[in-house]
């Protein structure tokens, strides 16, 4: 610092003729109007950026973060209940579709209870049909045989008594076998 | 006080050069418009809150970047201090509050840079910062308060035959508030400047022994760091004490 240009002659009270310090710089009173001129300036500068530029600037930044991050809260909360409502949604609807479900078994149960009854019906009806005319078969082939038997009663008569040597008519045959069928 | 001189070995340590104001241009007389190195580092200071307040938030990011959160950061924590210590209504003050801050703070930095200008390590310049607070507290509690204000002397809560000799006390002390408020700035910074000029002068003269000074120097340049926040921050938060005695109900 010493080392600066030589001061022309003793202009000054606070320094010496090498430029280094007499005294205190800091109790320097030709110095003092130069510093806080110079201070005032700068105070008012730095006043004015930061009260009219700076400062309402960063506030509104920091407003503004605020009412996001209060925003976004706010959405996340809303979204929270969206998906509780959804799971309800989706509880209820499940909860329906068994009931659902469960009747339309039963519907179609009693559907097919009932067409299993009329075709039980109709087939009783069918049954009973055949059965009667089954009868009615069976009784004219009992019918039939009887009368095959009384025939063949007399023919293996008559045949027997040709083969033991009689001579037995048709008609003594025919008496004597159906007496005997008869008794 | 200015030269520490060992004649005999030609020892010359001249802690107080840096302090000298010194014209930029020229070596004429010191008018008060005169460009200093005052002016130079004054100037710097205001591109630094430039810098750091208004570059650094033009892109008014939500998400900030890292230069906008430090000035956020400088905001939040004087913004805080101005609405805890001195009131809600003293936020009107907040950019002057601010104001002063962002000079006394980025001064005191701005003084930490080798070979740089101390302005806030001169007297003048920290009496005029504190005279200005206190000629504000004092109009503004005259202003809003009128001939209360003065009751801020009369310490109602003590017996009535000590409240005489406390309105005494409370009046001293008040007028030497900007005394304190600016020798403890200006004291603080220009005592460790120049004991860090001190060891540097050493330095120059003890050759391999030198680290020693040097190392010493390492360790006061820390805890000048440390003495330009918190000087920056006692200055604030000074100011606002005193601004509550104009705006909020003081008590004592």
């Amino acid at each position: 610092m010493s080392t600066e240009a030589v001061a022309e002659g003793a202009t000054s009270l606070c320094v010496n003729e090498h430029g280094g310090a007499v005294g205190m710089p800091q109790l320097c009173g030709e110095w003092m109007p130069n510093q806080i001129f110079w201070l005032l300036v700068t105070l008012v500068v730095i006043y004015v950026v930061l009260a009219k530029i700076a400062l309402p600037r960063i506030g509104a930044i920091l407003a503004d973060r605020k009412g996001t991050i209060t925003n976004d809260l706010a959405a996340a909360e809303e979204l929270k209940q969206q998906a509780v409502a959804a799971e309800k949604a989706y509880q209820d609807a499940l909860a329906s579709a068994r009931t659902e479900a469960a009747k339309i078994v039963a519907a179609a149960k009693a559907e097919i209870q009932k067409d299993l009854d009329a075709a039980t019906a109709k087939a009783d009806v069918e049954i009973s049909a055949k059965t009667a005319e089954s009868e009615k078969s069976i009784a004219a082939i009992r019918d039939g045989a009887a009368a095959a038997v009384a025939e063949v009663a007399r023919d293996v008569a008559g045949e027997i008594v040709a083969a033991l040597g009689g001579g037995a008519d048709a008609k003594a045959v025919q008496a004597a076998v159906t007496a005997r069928l008869k008794g | 006080m200015a030269t520490e001189e060992h004649a005999a070995e030609g020892l010359q340590i001249h802690p107080m050069d840096q302090f000298v104001v010194k014209p930029l241009f020229g070596d004429g007389p010191i008018e008060f418009y005169t460009f200093t190195n005052v002016t130079l580092w004054m100037g710097i200071a205001v591109l630094a809150v430039l810098a750091l307040m208004v570059l650094s938030t033009s892109r008014r990011a939500i998400v900030p970047s890292r230069s906008q959160s430090v000035a956020e950061v400088f905001y939040g924590f004087i913004h805080k201090m101005v609405d805890d210590v001195a009131g809600h209504e003293g936020l009107k003050f907040f950019p002057y509050v601010m104001t002063l801050f962002m000079f006394v703070f980025l001064s005191n930095m701005l003084g930490l840079i080798p070979m740089s200008f101390s302005t806030t390590s001169h007297i003048a310049v920290t009496a005029v910062l504190a005279a200005m607070v206190f000629l504000t507290v004092t109009l503004v509690g005259l202003y809003r308060k009128g001939f209360g204000f003065l009751g801020m002397f009369w310490v109602s809560s003590a017996p009535m035959i000590l409240r005489p000799v406390l309105a005494l006390i409370e009046v001293i002390s008040y007028f030497v508030r900007p005394l304190s408020h600016s020798i403890r700035l200006g004291g603080n910074l220009m005592a460790g400047h120049a004991v860090i000029k001190v060891f540097a002068g050493f330095a120059g003269v003890m050759g391999v022994a030198s680290v020693v000074p040097i190392a010493a120097i390492t360790a006061i340049y820390g805890l000048e760091l440390l003495v330009a926040a918190v000087q920056a921050y006692v200055f604030t938060i000074l100011t606002c004490v005193y601004l509550r005695d104009a705006v909020g109900d003081a008590h004592h």
